[in-house]
């Protein structure tokens, strides 16, 4: 690709306008540090086929680089033997690969429907109020202060704890529109601050380079688990619930079946209101005619062992 | 029957809460990795017809008999096999096999080996989603310690067995929750899916055979291989064995994490949860995450599980129970999945890219109070061109929300038009609103 003002509008890389652009135009110029560039050559072997590395090189770039740069695309296509254009067009597809700089901390809303709902979308106005900033966008480098970007996110798989946020994708769990200005302030002054449920909070660069798979030692910090994870198995052992023992399942499964004959199932498959046979869906289906069911059925004892 | 199950049977979630439960030392000290040797002990065959006699099916949604899938690996073809779990857990309102990993990645591992074993691969990859970092923390321990145990790596307790496991981190996409797009995601490409056939069993991870399952369903392994497809059979309905995780979110008091037998119900599950928030009272709740049409309090008795849900016109799939009560707009609900859908649409085909971008218009029009009652019938159209039209499942489960709610809330988006606008205070619906606040 031959370095000239038509780089901007090669297919594929036609965002290289915009700030913070990726461009290909600086090739050979201005290369990655050569520790960098090993470390992407080491992702790439951990692969039956080195591309497979490319989204774990992509995090490693943004570590070293602070963002997705044109030289980081430079040169994960050299090391892949691919395309500039090949690997920029995997780095705008995906959302965590960011081509304007990061600040020190990324914070994220979640805004989908039930975090929404349950305070998210307040949340995330008080936030762009309170730093003066639009969806996506970082605070202005201050001294003295490090700097926030600021994204609404999708659903992040926490709902039993929302309204959810994350800073630089660690859990900050049931925030209110107070504690999220509290945590804002807290990361632009510097002060420590911990996940709810993880770790004391590094930068963004540093988180990334845990994604591309260079792990930090602090797997060990922050609880097993938060209280809502919990509450089930709580109240289990409240109750005194557990799952049969192998003896009582034995038990049970003789005494279905001894009734197979006479009952039309099993006690609990009385509650499913018996959807009939002709409304089976594709999959159901599969399932009766794989023969596993009937063969259960017929002999729970039959585990399949014997026809090894 | 003389032993009834148990409301809640803890399994997966037994060890969460224990003294550093993630670490190999306190999954051995549970009896962790017992399962491996027992499996290590069978031939393959004899692994995957013991999974496929418990009839545990595909937790990630579909509910693929897993056994069957593991059956599907043609063994005489001459390429590596490959077992790759999806860990890209981002369907709206699931978070099961997120706490599962950050408690216990061990469970996952057991099972990763098992099942690999099981296929014959020699290869395995954790697809994990890259926007929950601590849980990916605690993976690469947990594949680090396994290393060092001789539970993976070359010859695995002398058994002649190899296994090489990585931990993968994705980087923001929901599509790849999708088997065929994570396989090309996997593979270092845009995250797009993959027409089938040749289904991934045949042709997936480098165009070998190719096993992809949901964490949940390899996490159940180990328990199987250890107590018996008898044992994992005997919970559960006649279709619908053994025991989930089911994920409670939203407007009841105490939400959180339930594993119970398949079958449980929402009325048995809320009233766990300490029922509604106090003075509120259901209106609306998605059986299996967002793609899952919409059900109201007059399913408060229908059996979770496959044939139950489906039996209501929905899907069981990820048992991600998000609760709304009356202070929720359900316009405002389903825009926003809407936009969610729009915004995750890998734009391969044309009904989804498209037509998720229409939706979003009319929805946002039709909240805003403007358009008219014609634009149901648009968003009806709209949802049929998109329904079975579509490359993979996304585009189907755009039109969940949005066909469910209309049929079950027509009132309420015509109650926008005639008060130019959304009639509901959305403080109200908050979780830090004054108590007694209402719509």
């Amino acid at each position: 690709m031959s370095p000239s003002e038509e780089a901007g509008r090669i297919p594929g890389m036609d965002d290289d306008t915009t700030a913070g652009a990726v461009s290909t135009t600086q090739v050979n110029a201005d290369r990655l540090p050569a520790a960098t560039y090993a470390e992407l050559e080491q992702i790439a072997a951990r692969y039956p086929q080195a591309r497979s590395g490319l989204l774990p090189m992509l995090h490693l770039v943004q570590s070293a680089e602070g963002q997705v740069t044109s030289r980081g695309i430079e040169a994960c296509a050299e090391i892949l033997g691919i395309s500039a254009a090949e690997v920029s067009g995997v780095a705008t597809f995906y959302t965590m690969y960011k081509r304007r700089p990061v600040g020190d901390y990324h914070v994220g809303v979640c805004t989908n429907t039930l975090c929404a709902i349950m305070g998210g979308d307040l949340i995330f106005d008080r936030l762009k109020d309170h730093l003066d900033l639009g969806n996506d966008e970082t605070t202005p480098a201050e001294d003295g202060r490090r700097s926030i970007t600021l994204e609404h996110i999708e659903c992040n798989a926490a709902c039993d704890y929302a309204p959810v946020m994350t800073v630089n994708w660690e859990f900050m769990d049931n925030m209110t529109p107070e504690s999220a200005t509290t945590l804002v302030d807290d990361l632009r002054s510097g002060a420590e601050v911990t996940s709810t449920r993880g770790p004391r909070l590094v930068t963004w660069r540093e988180a990334e380079r845990v994604l591309a798979g260079f792990p930090d030692d602090l797997a060990d910090e922050g609880p097993s688990a938060g209280p809502a994870s919990l509450l089930g198995r709580e109240i289990a052992r409240q109750r005194g619930w557990t799952a049969p023992s192998v003896a009582e399942a034995a038990q049970a499964a003789d005494v279905k079946d001894q009734g197979a004959d006479k009952a039309e199932g099993e006690t609990t498959a009385g509650k499913a209101g018996g959807a009939p046979e002709s409304a089976e869906t594709e999959s159901q289906a599969a399932v009766a005619e794989s023969g596993a069911d009937a063969k259960h059925e017929d002999n729970p004892r039959n585990t399949g062992e014997g026809d090894a | 029957m003389s032993t009834p199950i148990d409301t809640l049977t803890p399994v997966l979630t037994d060890n969460w809460g224990a003294e550093r439960s993630w670490t190999l030392a306190a999954y051995e000290a549970q009896g962790g990795y017992r399962a491996l040797h027992k499996a290590l002990a069978m031939e393959p065959t004899a692994v995957v017809e013991t999974v496929k006699a418990s009839n545990l099916r595909g937790r990630g949604g579909a509910g693929f008999p897993t056994g069957m899938k593991w059956g599907f690996i043609p063994q005489d073809n001459p390429n590596p096999k490959y077992l790759v779990v999806n860990a890209d857990e981002s369907e709206p309102g699931t978070c099961k096999d997120t706490p599962l990993m950050m408690a216990t990645p061990h469970t996952l591992v057991e099972g990763v080996i098992i099942s690999a074993y099981a296929i014959r691969a020699s290869h395995a990859f954790i697809y994990v989603r890259g926007e929950i970092l601590h849980v990916i923390r605690r993976l690469q321990r947990a594949v680090q310690e396994a290393y060092l145990a001789g539970h993976l790596g070359a010859d695995i307790h002398g058994s002649g067995y190899s296994l090489e496991l990585v931990v993968h981190a994705g980087a923001g996409a929901y599509i790849c929750g999708e088997e065929t797009a994570l396989l090309d995601s996997l593979e270092g490409r845009r995250g797009q899916p993959r027409l089938r056939p040749p289904f991934p069993a045949v042709a997936g991870l480098y165009a070998s055979p190719t096993v992809i399952n949901n964490v949940e369903s390899i996490a159940s392994v180990p328990s199987i291989i250890d107590r018996g497809a008898e044992w994992f059979a005997s919970m559960g309905t006649e279709k619908s064995k053994g025991y989930g995780i089911f994920s409670l979110s939203g407007h009841v008091t105490n939400p959180g994490q339930f594993e119970a037998p398949l079958g449980i119900t929402l009325r048995e599950l809320i009233e766990l949860a300490g029922g509604m928030r106090q003075g509120h009272e259901l209106k609306f709740w998605t059986p299996g995450g967002s793609s899952t049409p919409l059900l109201t309090a007059e399913h408060l008795d229908v059996p979770l599980d496959f044939e139950g849900v489906a039996g209501v016109g929905s899907m069981l799939g990820t048992r991600a129970l998000q609760i709304f009560d009356e202070t929720t707009c359900v316009v405002r609900a389903v825009l926003r999945w809407t936009e969610f859908y729009k915004h995750e649409s890998c734009g391969k085909c044309t009904p989804c890219r498209e037509g998720t971008w229409w939706l979003v218009q009319t929805l946002a029009h039709l909240e805003q109070g403007q358009g008219s009652e014609s634009d149901l019938d648009l968003l009806d159209d709209v949802c049929d061109n998109i329904l079975g039209r579509s490359f993979c499942a996304l585009g189907d489960g755009a039109t969940s929300p949005i066909t469910s709610s209309v049929q079950h809330f027509r009132d309420e988006y015509l109650a926008h038009l005639t008060h130019g606008g959304c009639p509901f205070d959305r403080e109200a619906s908050t979780v830090f609103a004054r108590e007694g606040a209402s719509a």
